[in-house]
């Protein structure tokens, strides 16, 4: 097969573990696919180096021809968001202040991906600390759509939802703050996975919003999503808020009866791009057509998620960040005779980027005397009345449908300019992580020539559910999942 | 709400203080501006009733897990310092506090 990087994850691992493949031609056919693709599309800040990796890829071949039983993902590459630790191989979060950091540490993540015998390939680009929508504030630079090299691949995990598409590699791992895995699954023709709020170990995870942020799968196809998030997810003795996944996750597919799908009205509405529209509605047909019931929901509390989402992710991210000094680990500013507080501003005034900083400052504001309860306390009520919201309406439904994102890829440049406008795209996907509910984004055709995405919504834990409905989808969709010409 | 003032430029000055963050002239400048476009559509918030609701962080209710209080497999000195810009023998190396 001379397109082998197009193979499903699941089935190279089966293949590899009955030696019908051999790991070290695998990965050397994905590295020979991104040495064609990766100058153009940039989508790693690190790979591996090339020996090391088909050293890998040799030891596993061994291990196969030793009678050896390998792991699920045996000799897979995987491409790991550049926020998730990894021991020996630097972590940036796409920052000056962690430009050189290596971490003495595994995530918990990574360290079950490598229980699995699957390969670390590289760390993916993203926005700086996963505060973006496009991929544009990384300190190392954009990445760029593989579909529209002059469009963002969406963010932050642009780079690992561009990997995935163009074929560098059959999975990455994400981290969905306020749509941070979904956004660039839509905008990159992928399936896009943002688990329920403790499913999965943040240990190692380098936090910008605590309470809001979950790392999840980013696959091809969603088989694919399945296996990975089995791997990835279940309580974590080194993180306090997780809780017990399934055995296995199976993305089952078939008839859709006894379904309800419920369309969220306030997410349909002006603001939407009519060809987002007209996609979302095509998936609803197909969903009927495998079976399901579609209804619409109206949850005009959804108008305050925007705000709310913001308020609590910057209050988050001030706190979080505020680790950062230039002293044990990151950047820190030359300067003799300074004394803390100026050495300490300096080296964070050079070591983060505009978008960082403006967030770092807005939650310092919304926590400060006198605005908490105006800010912060305010929108922590709100998400809870969105969250309630939400729960009623999984009373009558199986699963909530609305877009990913209201509009297709735009052009680099196109927003950078302008925080406020930015902010606005994620309209449709921070509702989820204020409720802490999984959602899974799935392509759902295209508009000249650029992918647009839909994504369904489950009631906590209803991961199990997600995946049911969107193997069904993909099932009766074949062509909504295409590679991009490059 | 367009056009109301919500943050003036000496307190953009004085929160980014707070939080540690020098900033250039240009900065005060954009941010000011910015950060006013911004609280605006974030006061939109002002109007939601919420009275009685409490403020609820999790979806999924935790109950308290123990476990056995064993010591685990701390990080060397070495691997705690590697990514230290600036050491003295076997400490972190801070800047002048007094």
């Amino acid at each position: 097969m001379n397109r082998l990087y197009e193979l499903p994850a699941w089935r190279a691992a089966e293949q590899i573990r009955c030696g019908e493949l051999s790991a070290e031609e695998y990965v050397a056919h994905l590295l020979d696919r991104i040495g064609e693709v990766e100058p153009r599309v940039r989508a790693f800040i690190t790979l591996l180096d090339r020996e090391n990796l088909l050293g890998q890829a040799r030891l596993i071949d061994k291990r196969v021809k030793a009678g050896e039983k390998l792991g699920r993902l045996a000799g897979i590459p995987i491409a790991v968001k550049d926020n998730i630790c990894t021991l020996g191989v630097r972590t940036t979060c796409a920052s000056r202040m962690l430009e050189n950091y290596v971490p003495p540490y595994d995530a918990t993540v990574v360290e079950r991906l490598k229980a699995e015998d699957a390969i670390l390939l590289g760390k993916t680009n993203m926005d700086e600390f996963a505060m973006g929508t496009s991929t544009e504030t990384s300190y190392f630079g954009p990445t760029r759509n593989p579909w529209n090299l002059e469009r963002v691949p969406g963010g932050s995990s642009g780079g690992s939802a561009a990997a995935v598409a163009s074929g560098m590699t059959p999975l990455a791992l994400g981290s969905d703050t306020g749509g941070s895995i979904r956004c660039p699954a839509s905008f990159c023709g992928v399936v896009g996975l943002k688990p329920t709020y403790g499913l999965v170990s943040r240990y190692g995870l380098v936090a910008y919003a605590n309470s809001l942020e979950q790392i999840g799968p980013i696959t091809f196809n969603v088989r694919d999503c399945s296996l990975l998030l089995s791997i990835i997810a279940g309580r974590d003795p080194k993180d306090a808020t997780t809780i017990n996944a399934e055995e296995s996750y199976e993305a089952s597919g078939g008839s859709l009866k006894g379904f309800r799908i419920g369309l969220v009205r306030e997410l349909l509405g002006e603001g939407t791009h009519p060809a987002v529209l007209e996609a979302v509605h095509r998936f609803a047909g197909k969903l009927e057509e495998a079976g399901a019931e579609l209804g619409e929901v109206s949850l005009p509390i959804l108008e305050y998620a925007l705000p709310a989402y913001y308020i609590i992710a910057m209050s988050e991210a001030s706190s979080n960040l505020a680790r950062y000094d230039g002293i044990r680990y990151g950047f820190r500013a030359e300067g003799e005779g300074l004394d803390w507080s100026r050495e300490f501003s300096l080296t964070r005034s050079l070591g983060f980027g505009e978008e960082v900083k403006r967030r770092i400052i807005l939650g310092t504001y919304a926590l400060s005397a006198g605005y908490f309860d105006r800010f912060f306390l305010k929108a922590v009520k709100a998400a809870t009345l969105i969250r309630r919201s939400l729960l009623e309406a999984f009373k009558n439904y199986t699963l909530l449908l609305a877009p990913t994102m209201p509009i297709p890829p735009f052009k680099l440049g196109e927003k950078i300019r302008d925080p406020l406008a930015l902010y606005l795209c994620d309209v449709d996907t921070v509702p989820v992580n204020l409720a802490g509910v999984p959602a899974i984004s799935l392509p759902a055709g295209f508009h000249e020539g650029l992918p647009l995405g839909a994504q369904l919504i489950g009631p906590p834990l209803g991961e199990q559910t997600l995946l049911k409905a969107a193997a069904s989808y993909e099932e009766v969709s074949p062509e909504s999942f295409r590679r991009p010409p490059i | 709400m367009k056009g109301e003032k919500h943050i003036s430029r000496e307190e953009v000055e004085h929160v980014a203080w707070l939080a540690r963050i020098e900033l250039s002239e240009e900065e005060k400048e954009l941010y000011t501006q910015q950060f006013n476009q911004i609280l605006a559509y974030f006061s939109k918030l002002a109007e939601l009733e919420t009275e009685d609701v409490p403020p609820e962080l999790h979806v999924v209710n935790l109950v308290n897990v123990c476990r056995e209080d064993k010591a685990g497999k701390p990080l060397s000195v070495e691997e705690a310092l590697k990514n230290a810009p600036k050491r003295r023998g076997e400490y972190f190396e801070a800047p002048r506090i007094l």
